[in-house]
């Protein structure tokens, strides 16, 4: 499991990259990933291109950055689900919280 | 050269008693052995008895002259070069040349110069000594290469017998491969995975003939046991890319095309790691989309970095996928130039009558080709949407053989102390559950419910962690903190996984139950849907209650019980 973040050039993006299982073992790296970011990011982007498999915890750990990005006024974007991935993320309602593409 | 310095044995045939003398004087002085014959039978059959190196040969003898005898050495001696010279005191031109008409190699005219006789001796041992190396290595040659041919039938039967064990030639599958060796670099495999998709896979590995079949074989073995079993495409992709890494020097892959077909839900699936634009041609509309390559080739990313990302497209019944390997595009004309994509649209473009299209593929690239060179295998496939109806009972048998696992059993699991501190159990219990057929397709769903049990059995039920904890960002951190502390200090507890599964070949039930050494929790309150999902947590029992057919806590809540329902529809 490995966790990349990037900022946008003009700082107001970041994009988090989530590669292999994404479960209880990358709370600490996914948390330093948003909360010791450069800038300031108004939206925020997580692409699960290589994610293999999301747990509960992880489901956690995305609202942890959702309330962390403003709460209700959130801008963050989950991109690139696997099938597996994605299945999770609807069971749990997540589109009515995130914008899952 | 130790080769030149080993007497010969000659033979001398001549009738004049002096001149006999005189040459074997000769001969001998040089070192070489003589033998003598006085006319030209005796001259054969001491050939025949003796079997000299070189012969030197009166032309007009008793009883036989030399020139029948030369003709009837040089055809005992067969293959075997056994120079001929014939002594004569003719010297007329066409004497001369009857001399060599008749199988000698030279001749030599009286009176006999030494130093001239030394040499030719000297030079005939060469080329006699040359015509042996030759024919040596020529035989050798003719027996490797039987070797050889022989080898690459024994292989070429293996292989065809490996990779066409599938459903090639199913109906809706239109296919034209031509192998420049015996064997073709370009492999296509089909299948049907137990739900009634087919699987298709074009490849093209780097290189040609034995080489690359090499790497076909582990390819079409994984492809044909996992589609069998009903492994799903991205499985499939996966472990034919780790085996071919593993396996295949670097610098041999292969590229490929991977399509699952379902003719359920009218849609497919393309994976495309290498290979040249696919087309999807939907025929009502007249559209040709073009698919691009977006993966590396199979066999170049080690298993992290390798993706199995898909495309999925909806399709109508008549629609057809195109795939190919790159000698279609490099088919050069005589002139030189290549054929192209802009050609192969061309045709596409062209085209009044579906049906016919696959065939105008063909013929328009070998009349482009005409007398020019073909230099790579050209591979066409063309897979045809149809009705599911119309997959024929036969293909689906052809592939559903070996489908057959376990379908009533149980089985019963426990990790205890340091094992969880040092063992994931998941990977294992999971292999062991998919032993079924009818629940590889689930594989996924399945692995969600394992490991969100097992971690509520582990931190709720043996550590006692209690989730209320992850209310808050900080919460969150310590709930995991605590967990790694727990774990490392964890001599006491047990975990016991107990599975059950009854079914039929469509469709079945797995039951899992999980009970901890915890002390439970009072779950008289926690009805149906009425999971906390408030705070950061709390997420996992509704995800396996979405998941399973039933969901129950039982004993002292240390228990859970979840059963999951799978089936072909």
């Amino acid at each position: 499991m490995t966790i990349t973040a990037k900022t946008s050039a003009d700082g107001s993006e970041l994009t988090i990259n989530i590669q292999g299982r994404f479960d209880f073992s990358a709370h600490q790296d996914f948390r330093n990933a948003y909360e010791k970011c450069n800038g300031q990011p108004t939206s925020y982007l997580v692409d699960m291109n290589e994610t293999t498999y999301l747990d509960s915890s992880a489901l956690g750990m995305l609202l942890l950055l959702r309330d962390h990005a403003g709460g209700d006024n959130a801008n963050i974007r989950i991109v690139n689900c696997n099938p597996d991935v994605k299945k999770i993320l609807t069971i749990s309602n997540f589109e009515q919280l995130f914008t899952i593409q | 050269m130790d080769f030149d310095d080993k007497p010969l044995k000659v033979l001398i045939a001549d009738d004049t008693d002096t001149d006999r003398l005189i040459l074997t004087s000769i001969v001998k002085k040089q070192g070489h052995e003589v033998i003598t014959a006085s006319d030209g039978l005796q001259a054969v059959q001491s050939f025949i008895n003796e079997g000299p190196d070189i012969v030197l040969l009166d032309a007009l003898m008793p009883r036989m002259d030399g020139f029948e005898a030369a003709r009837q050495i040089k055809s005992i001696a067969g293959e075997e070069f056994v120079p001929i010279i014939f002594l004569t005191s003719l010297k007329d031109a066409d004497s001369l040349a009857q001399c060599l008409d008749a199988g000698g190699d030279d001749f030599l005219s009286k009176p006999y110069n030494r130093i001239i006789l030394q040499a030719k001796i000297k030079a005939f041992r060469r080329m006699r000594a040359m015509q042996q190396t030759m024919r040596e290595q020529r035989d050798q040659i003719a027996i490797h290469n039987e070797h050889l041919i022989t080898e690459q039938e024994v292989a070429k039967q293996v292989f065809d017998n490996v990779t066409h064990s599938g459903c090639v030639d199913a109906a809706n599958i239109k296919h034209l491969l031509s192998p420049l060796a015996v064997f073709n670099g370009d492999v296509l495999l089909a299948a049907m995975r137990p739900s009634g998709s087919m699987l298709v896979f074009l490849g093209d590995f780097t290189g040609h003939g034995l080489p690359a079949a090499i790497g076909a074989m582990p390819l079409a073995s994984s492809f044909y046991g996992m589609a069998q079993k009903g492994y799903s495409m991205s499985d499939i992709l996966r472990e034919v890319n780790q085996k071919l890494k593993t396996t295949l020097p670097v610098g041999v892959f292969c590229c490929g095309c991977m399509i699952d077909m379902n003719f359920n839900k009218q849609s497919m699936l393309v994976w495309l790691g290498g290979l040249p634009d696919c087309y999807l041609y939907r025929h009502q509309q007249r559209e040709l989309e073009i698919i691009t390559s977006d993966h590396l080739p199979l066999g170049v990313l080690s298993g992290q970095k390798f993706s199995d990302k898909c495309t999925s497209y909806d399709l109508q019944p008549g629609d057809r996928f195109y795939m190919w390997s790159d000698g279609i595009h490099e088919a050069q004309n005589p002139a030189g130039e290549m054929f192209g994509s802009e050609r192969l649209e061309g045709v596409f473009r062209k085209n009044r009558n579906v049906e016919t299209l696959f065939d105008e593929i063909g013929w328009t690239v070998n009349s482009f080709i005409g007398e020019g060179e073909r230099d790579d295998d050209i591979s066409v496939v063309e897979v045809k949407m149809v009705p599911p109806e119309e997959i024929s009972e036969e293909v689906m048998a052809v592939t559903n053989s070996g489908g057959h696992g376990p379908k009533n059993w149980a089985i019963d699991f426990e990790l205890r102390n340091e094992t969880f501190r040092d063992y994931n159990p998941l990977p294992m219990m999971l292999n062991v559950i998919m032993e079924v057929p009818g629940l590889r397709p689930h594989s996924g769903s399945v692995y969600t419910i394992l490991a969100e049990l097992y971690s509520n059995a582990l931190e709720h039920g043996v550590m006692g962690l209690d989730s209320q904890l992850k209310q808050d960002p900080s919460g969150f951190a310590e709930y995991y903190a605590k967990r790694t502390q727990l774990m490392n200090d964890l001599v006491n507890g047990k975990v016991h996984f107990h599975f059950e599964h009854i079914g039929s070949d469509d469709a079945g039930e797995l039951l899992i139950r999980v009970e901890d050494s915890g002390k439970g929790f009072d779950y008289s309150n926690k009805i149906e849907g009425d999971h906390a999902t408030e705070g950061y947590c709390g997420r996992g029992i509704p995800l396996i209650r979405d998941m399973c057919k039933r969901l129950d806590y039982l004993g002292a809540g240390n228990i859970v019980e979840v059963v999951y329902a799978w089936s072909h529809h």
